[in-house]
């Protein structure tokens, strides 16, 4: 090819017909959004349009509620536990597996993601069987009198195991993409393994594991499946957010239903924004 | 598995970082996992299949597989069509619309259950226009097609999005060059290059639909043989305390899991080949 011009004009001339008519544009974007509108923005509009239905009095009134409260509390509680479990092993995990090469990589990360296929109901009943009445350990437990399936640590478990590969699996590709040059240097630099680590792995993985984070605690928070099948549903001990939202729904006290649930949909969409800046971050330093 | 890492890797901490995560894996997800396949193990093989394939169970299969089947296919065709117009088209509001997604990965099941029974019941935002017509979504199996389209849409959006973004201009220019028109361009030079991407997409939203429990049972109206789906069939064994019913059945969509777990990593890896 003899200039840039030639290719240049080339382009030009064939920029009309490596796209479609505006018309065939404008149309296919209609429709995309029209359909993203119907399923996607219509819901959310809906949470929040019911839940404020009758004012914002019975709205707070509806959240006051104790036995909202007291899910409100186990919800937070349940997240402040399997986020940093799920947290430090998504560390390690991604640095054993980004940093080193050994046989059986694959096998691995596809065991990290078995829980993403496995049923939440699934995941629930894992624990009934295991820690249940009729379980392996049921017996023991009743004899000593220790409580974990229709109680407070069935509920963690199973939010542990449904949450298990978010941060994993955020972290290893990231880690993978940035190889160890960095870090290499560091150790011939002198620094001891721990400051390597904190002082130049850390700070290049901060945006995954915010993005990891977020997307964990969002599970966490709002897992219905698993959790129902491991709590048993005792108002006010062992109901999460979600269990609140469907007993207040099949009670037909839609308001406080939706109430409760607009928690929720909000922490689903800092949740979005979050993991969106969390986004740009990681590419932005990809791209560097 | 071979745990030694190459000689020749000069960072350290390979040894407690595998260690721990092997520990973890194994106590987290592998024990209480084996839990279910040696429980299915001690059942006699006339239990289990009296508990796997009575009518209800496999009418809810029929239900669970054939919407799941339907959502996936809705999101196939919508899907890609919503990738290509948020790589290729501008527009206002794109980076929000973008953003927004990924709603059904952040909101929580119940909530989308709720909220969907909601909007399609006979006097919800759209039911009210589609019951005088004649259609009935909510507490019909159409609710649950609807509620897995829901569900399984950023699993398509999201794994063909990269794939129209790394599309070669050239390849398009050339097909264009050599007197393609654009409809041919699409259908004979981009769309092969899309079909990896649109399968495993489509194979993670059928799984997802599959497995999903929260954002069905409120707008399926769980009537036995009609529209009850198969995770609440295993509720409803736990609840009847028939745990070898339960189980059972379990094990069954733990193998039907597996099975497309297997799909998908072929689908990713033909499509990783695809692209080089």
């Amino acid at each position: 090819m003899s200039a840039p011009i030639t290719k240049h004009a080339a382009r030009q001339h064939g920029s009309r017909r490596i796209s479609e008519p505006a018309a065939v544009r404008w149309l296919l974007t209609a429709i995309a959004l029209a359909f993203l509108a119907l399923f996607l923005a219509l819901p959310l509009a809906a949470v929040f349009s019911q839940a404020f239905e009758k004012g914002w009095e019975t709205y707070l009134a509806a959240l006051k509620e104790p036995d909202t409260l007291a899910a409100v509390k186990l919800t937070l509680l349940t997240a402040a536990v399997a986020v940093p479990l799920n947290l430090v092993f998504g560390v390690a995990a991604s640095w054993a597996i980004a940093k080193f090469s050994f046989t059986g990589k694959n096998l691995l990360i596809t065991l990290i993601d078995l829980p993403f296929s496995v049923s939440p109901v699934i995941s629930g009943l894992i624990y009934v069987l295991i820690f249940g009445r009729q379980g392996w350990l049921g017996p023991w437990l009743e004899a000593h009198d220790i409580k974990i399936v229709f109680a407070v640590p069935g509920i963690i478990l199973a939010t542990v195991f449904v949450t298990f590969p978010f941060i994993a699996r955020e972290l290893i590709p990231l880690m993978e993409s940035q190889g160890k040059d960095e870090e290499e240097a560091a150790m011939v630099l002198g620094a001891s393994g721990l400051q390597t680590f904190f002082r130049v792995t850390l700070p290049n993985i901060k945006w995954g594991i915010i993005y990891g984070v977020i997307l964990c605690n969002a599970r966490a928070m709002g897992e219905f499946g698993a959790v129902s099948v491991v709590s048993g549903h005792i108002r006010g001990m062992t109901n999460t957010v979600p269990l609140q939202v469907e007993i207040l729904y099949n009670e037909y006290n839609y308001t406080a239903a939706f109430a409760v649930a607009s928690l929720l949909a909000f922490l689903a969409l800092v949740t979005l924004v979050v993991k969106t800046i969390a986004e740009w971050q990681v590419q932005r330093q990809l791209q560097d | 598995m071979k745990l030694f890492a190459k000689h020749n890797n000069v960072l350290p901490g390979f040894g407690p970082t595998m260690g721990y995560t092997l520990l973890y894996l194994s106590l987290v997800v592998l024990i209480p996992l084996s839990a279910l396949v040696f429980k299915t193990a001690g059942l006699s093989w006339s239990g289990f299949l009296e508990a796997v394939a009575a009518p209800r169970v496999l009418a809810s299969y029929r239900i669970t597989f054939g919407a799941a089947l339907a959502a996936a296919g809705i999101n196939a065709v919508f899907g890609v069509l919503v990738a290509w117009v948020l790589v290729r088209y501008p527009f206002p509001g794109k980076r929000l619309v973008d953003a927004l997604v990924d709603l059904p990965f952040a909101l929580p099941t119940a909530v989308a259950g709720i909220t969907l029974a909601t909007v399609y019941s006979a006097n919800g935002w759209v039911g009210r226009y589609l019951e005088p017509r004649g259609i009935k979504v909510a507490f019909t199996p159409l609710g649950i097609i609807i509620a897995m389209t829901f569900i399984g849409l950023p699993f398509v959006v999201r794994t063909v999005q990269p794939v129209i973004e790394e599309l070669d201009a050239e390849i398009e220019e050339a097909a264009a060059c050599l007197g393609a028109s654009r409809w041919q361009t699409f259908c004979r030079v981009l769309f092969p290059l899309l079909t990896p991407s649109v399968l495993t997409g489509f194979a993670l939203a059928f799984a997802r639909g599959v497995g999903e429990y929260g954002s069905i049972i409120f707008i399926a109206g769980n009537m036995p043989m009609v529209s009850e789906i198969t995770p609440l069939i295993i509720i409803t064994k736990l609840e009847q305390y028939d745990y070898q019913g339960a189980t059972a059945v379990a094990t069954v969509m733990l193998l039907a899991s597996f099975v497309l777990l297997l799909v998908i990593n072929l689908l990713q890896k033909w499509s990783r080949r695809y692209a080089e």
